[in-house]
């Protein structure tokens, strides 16, 4: 059995240009039908050239593969953006004639779905005849109501044609420095909706012929501040296409068309049944149940948006059950999940669930085979009208990371409870970092130019510990997993910043046995900048990771940033300037440095643009990962390492891991292993001594609740809206406290506004327009 | 590929070399694991009734000897509850909902916020070992974070016998 070529059905018939004579619709109708019937992808019950054919199969795939790793690694030497070329943020994926990928390269590929739901976009909505599918043509696409992450991920799509037929698709995305938002940078915080978030194109048209449109090329570089970069950006996501397109002609050339058509599919079903036996093989069927958290505190002065509505404090709030059955199926129920709000940490549910295979990439499927097929092996319940599923058309998306890699953390660690009780313990992580600080802003660059900078320093945050060591410290983030902090010279080249310091942050990673990786943190002088802007973007009264089986959460983020430093006069006199790292911010130095300064060092981690000039410093702390099992079993000697390292400041090695040490003259600190026994012993003691039997503090808990106290408006506002979203997660909550029947919150008690919660309006009910559904809502 | 019970006991311990371990994350997954695995830890706890699935480094789903109930036990040897029950909802727990107590584990600045999130340590009440720290908003239910399967990933997974359970008065 195979996806036959229809051309015997439908002579006669107005003819697709699908191989065989299909249309795009009438082609992805049929293999979704077939898949819905069989529950085989496009009904493929056998696979007839992997069976028949294993070393062709593998041959095509290796080929098809390595050439799709070679494009990007070649094209991303054209772009000229230290985001693709230092950082790598680029992907590039190959489809079939449905739109489903076949296989991606390395890189950011939670693309590996979001390209795909672009081209089912322009199959479901008549591409085809208007504005036409032809051989040599190009589309981009950023639209994030069809399915992008943010807008500045902008995809490049080619159709491959055979003999006058398309066969396939290839994409390729970049994420692009800037899309001409509100503020300056590619995740920028001050638009609160849709209409400020930057330059969004829905599936257009931009070139014939292998050529761009005049008109798009003069359009396109006047909507966004940095048009080098674009451009140029534009041409790397271009060449790549063009080298898949190439390999693929070359392919069939060689294997045949036949061979070709049947791989495209095939290997689809194998991701989907490869995705299964990884599942029995790694986990143990059961349900696990998790949560996410993440701070929007809006209500700050320093958090300039345009809509008094959107000027308050909420929590985004993720909570999700996983079910792995005795036959290797599992779903993904996201019940209770809050909702979408006026902000750009929103997300589309094909970001949420493509970019749960990033995930997936690094623990339960560690091949090379990424693609749709895990996605069809996978059931998504994600309710309509949360933050990973809006209902409405006008919310934003620029940074929808900054929860996406909170939700995700939690799935981290319901697998590793999985994969502990199995003994893989190489495969446990506690989770993953919140992925920031994001440096942003823009104005006159160093070379007097419009300008905007995103620095991805923060692609190398601290990792998860896992169950047989500590995690890595400033080395990787979730979305890439080759990502890279990138040379200090080459952002100096981007950036109009000068380093002051680049350095270990101390304490940030979780505690443990095996504690988290640490972050790290760079101090920046601005210099040689003109109109000039920045703005922080990260998690700061909240850690959106926990720890797993004892072990804490990452701290959390802060912010420091200070003007008017007179460190001009400092520098030109020789006195001391701050240097290095903020070790201590309990304790801090660099504030007596510059007395005269106007600093700002709190827990407001979220800002919008503010002014900076030159000699003004910024510090840009990029956080760490969680920790695994209880401290005090930490081996003593790892954490005199840790202070020798600088990864711990003093007080928490006797703190927090019941470690006693001795520090020499020359500050070297050595192990005091009698005084650290007796300690390790004391600290049980206050545990027990401190703690109360959980079901008396519940008792406690619950009278705050039927009194509804002890918890902020935000936090009430969280709740509010997760439970009318969600009507089991407020039966389940209600069960758990005991509470009476008749109890309930809602928004409109709080006495906060509540813009969206009622009246809101979805991209699907605009005119001649069809969205297409990927999960269950 | 299969590992000596050795190389698996050092895993066990943070040892692992990292030639085996790379080996272990790049390879596919060696199915008896979980019976060597098991026999290590039942080695190394101090009771010998039989460990049925591990769910943290100190906490175990037990079979008592004795009447062949399914427990939920930390190493020292205190039982928490019946294994379908929240073990956590019989711990002790200790709740970090000021400042203060949130800076005994991190820096001024970098731990949270009190009011938009709290630590909340599950203890052992017997040894005061920490089996789980939860991280949610103020009055967020306590979560029960595991429901295994036990008899389908035995039987059904496995091929191994399920081993016998008397229901819990």
């Amino acid at each position: 059995m195979n996806v036959n070529v229809r051309s015997e059905d439908i002579e006669g018939a107005t003819r697709g240009i699908v191989r065989g004579g299909e249309t795009l619709k009438e082609h992805r109708d049929r293999l979704m039908e077939a898949t819905k019937r069989t529950k085989h992808y496009a009904g493929l019950k056998t696979m007839e050239l992997r069976d028949s054919q294993p070393i062709q199969y593998n041959k095509l795939f290796s080929r098809l593969r390595a050439g799709v790793v070679d494009a990007r690694e070649t094209a991303k030497k054209i772009a000229a953006s230290p985001i693709v070329e230092q950082e790598g943020e680029l992907c590039f994926t190959l489809y079939n004639a449905a739109g489903d990928s076949i296989l991606t390269s390395t890189g950011i590929i939670i693309h590996v779905g979001t390209m795909g739901a672009a081209i089912k976009y322009m199959i479901e909505n008549g591409w085809e005849s208007n504005p036409g599918v032809r051989d040599k043509d190009i589309f981009c696409n950023n639209d994030c109501l069809i399915g992008n992450v943010h807008p500045c991920d902008i995809h490049t799509i080619v159709p491959i044609f055979w003999e006058g037929e398309l066969i396939g698709w290839v994409g390729g995305v970049t994420h692009v420095i800037d899309t001409g938002s509100v503020g300056p940078g590619s995740m920028s915080t001050g638009q609160v909706q849709r209409f400020g978030d930057g330059y969004q194109i829905t599936c257009r048209r931009v070139g014939e012929n292998d050529t761009l449109f005049r008109d798009w090329l003069h359009e396109s570089q006047r909507m966004v501040r940095t048009t080098r970069y674009w451009m140029l950006d534009e041409r790397t996501r271009i060449a790549g296409c063009h080298m898949i397109r190439k390999l693929v002609e070359e392919v069939i050339a060689e294997e045949g068309i036949e061979n070709y058509w049947k791989f495209a599919y095939e290997a689809v079903e194998h991701g989907r049944v490869g995705l299964q036996n990884r599942i029995k093989a790694m986990t143990i069927p059961g349900t696990y149940r998790q949560v996410g958290f993440v701070d929007v505190p809006y209500a700050h002065d320093d958090v300039r948006v345009p809509s008094d509505f959107a000027k308050l404090d909420t929590i985004m709030h993720a909570p999700s059950e996983i079910t792995i059955r005795g036959d290797g199926t599992w779903r993904l129920d996201f019940e209770g999940s809050s909702r979408w709000g006026w902000h750009t940490y929103n997300a589309h549910q094909v970001s949420f669930t493509s970019g749960i295979w990033v995930m997936m990439t690094q623990t339960l499927i560690p091949s090379e085979m990424i693609n749709d097929g895990a996605a069809y092996g996978t059931e998504f319940r994600l309710p309509k009208g949360t933050w990973m599923n809006p209902d409405d058309r006008r919310v934003a998306f620029s940074y929808s990371w900054h929860f996406l890699v909170s939700a995700w953390t939690a799935l981290w660690r319901g697998l590793s409870r999985s994969y502990y009780g199995r003994g893989y313990l190489e495969e446990v992580n506690a989770g993953n970092a919140n992925t920031s600080n994001w440096l942003q802003g823009g104005g006159f660059n160093q070379y007097d130019e419009i300008h905007a900078v995103n620095s991805f320093e923060c692609a190398a945050n601290g990792t998860g510990a896992t169950a047989v060591h500590d995690g890595l410290s400033h080395a990787a983030a979730i979305w890439n997993p080759e990502g890279d902090m990138g040379d200090m010279e080459i952002w100096e080249l981007a950036e109009p910043l000068v380093y002051l310091g680049r350095q270990i942050k101390a304490s940030s990673g979780g505690a443990g046995k095996y504690r988290g990786g640490c972050g790290f943190e760079s101090l920046r002088m601005v210099w040689n900048a003109k109109d000039w802007t920045m703005f922080f973007m990260g998690n700061g009264h909240m850690s959106s990771d926990w720890g797993l089986m004892g072990g804490y959460p990452a701290a959390s983020g802060y912010r420091f940033a200070a003007h008017q430093t007179g460190l001009k006069e400092l520098i030109a006199s020789g006195a001391p300037i701050p240097l290095g790292g903020d070790t201590d911010p309990e304790n801090p130095v660099w504030d007596g440095l510059i007395k005269d300064a106007v600093i700002k060092r709190d827990k407001q981690a979220i800002t919008t643009e503010e002014m900076f000039a030159d000699y003004d410093l910024y510090l840009n702390y990029m956080r760490g990962g969680p920790g695994f099992g209880d401290p005090i079993d930490r081996e003593p000697q790892s954490v005199v390492d840790d202070l020798n390292g600088g990864y711990l400041i003093e007080r928490f090695a006797s703190q927090v891991y019941g470690v006693v040490v001795t520090k020499a003259a020359d500050g070297a600190f050595a192990l005091d292993g009698a005084a650290t026994d007796a300690r390790r012993k004391a600290v049980r003691k206050e545990r027990i001594a401190q703690s109360v039997p959980t079901r008396d503090w519940m008792k406690g808990e619950r009278q705050k609740i039927l009194a509804k106290e002890g918890a902020g408006d935000h936090v009430k506002q969280m709740f509010a809206s997760s439970f009318k979203l969600g009507p089991k997660f407020l039966s389940d909550f209600k069960s758990f406290w005991d509470l009476p029947e008749d109890w309930k919150l809602l928004e409109e008690e709080i006495g906060i506004p509540h813009y969206g919660s009622h009246y809101h309006m979805d991209v699907s009910e605009l005119p001649d327009v069809k969205t297409v559904q990927f999960v269950e809502e | 590929m299969a590992y000596t019970r050795a190389k698996i006991a050092d895993l066990v311990d943070g040892k692992i070399d990292h030639d085996t371990l790379h080996q272990m994350l790049s390879t596919p997954k060696d199915p008896g694991r979980f019976v060597t695995y098991m026999e290590i830890l039942q080695d190394r706890v101090p009771w010998d009734d039989r460990i049925v699935l591990p769910l943290g480094p100190k906490l175990y789903i037990v079979q008592r000897k004795d009447n062949k109930q399914w427990k939920i036990r930390c190493e020292c040897g205190h039982d928490f509850c019946d294994w379908r029950q929240n073990w956590k909802l019989f711990a002790k727990v200790h709740v970090r909902d000021t400042q203060q107590k949130l800076e005994e584990i991190y820096p001024r600045l970098m731990a949270q916020t009190s009011t938009w999130q709290v630590l909340r340590e599950y203890y052992c009440p017997e040894c005061g070992t920490l089996h789980d720290v939860e991280a949610p908003t103020p009055w967020y239910p306590v979560i029960r974070d595991f429901e295994p399967d036990i008899d389908t990933f035995y039987k059904d997974w496995l091929g191994l016998a399920v081993p016998e359970r008397a229901e819990a008065a």
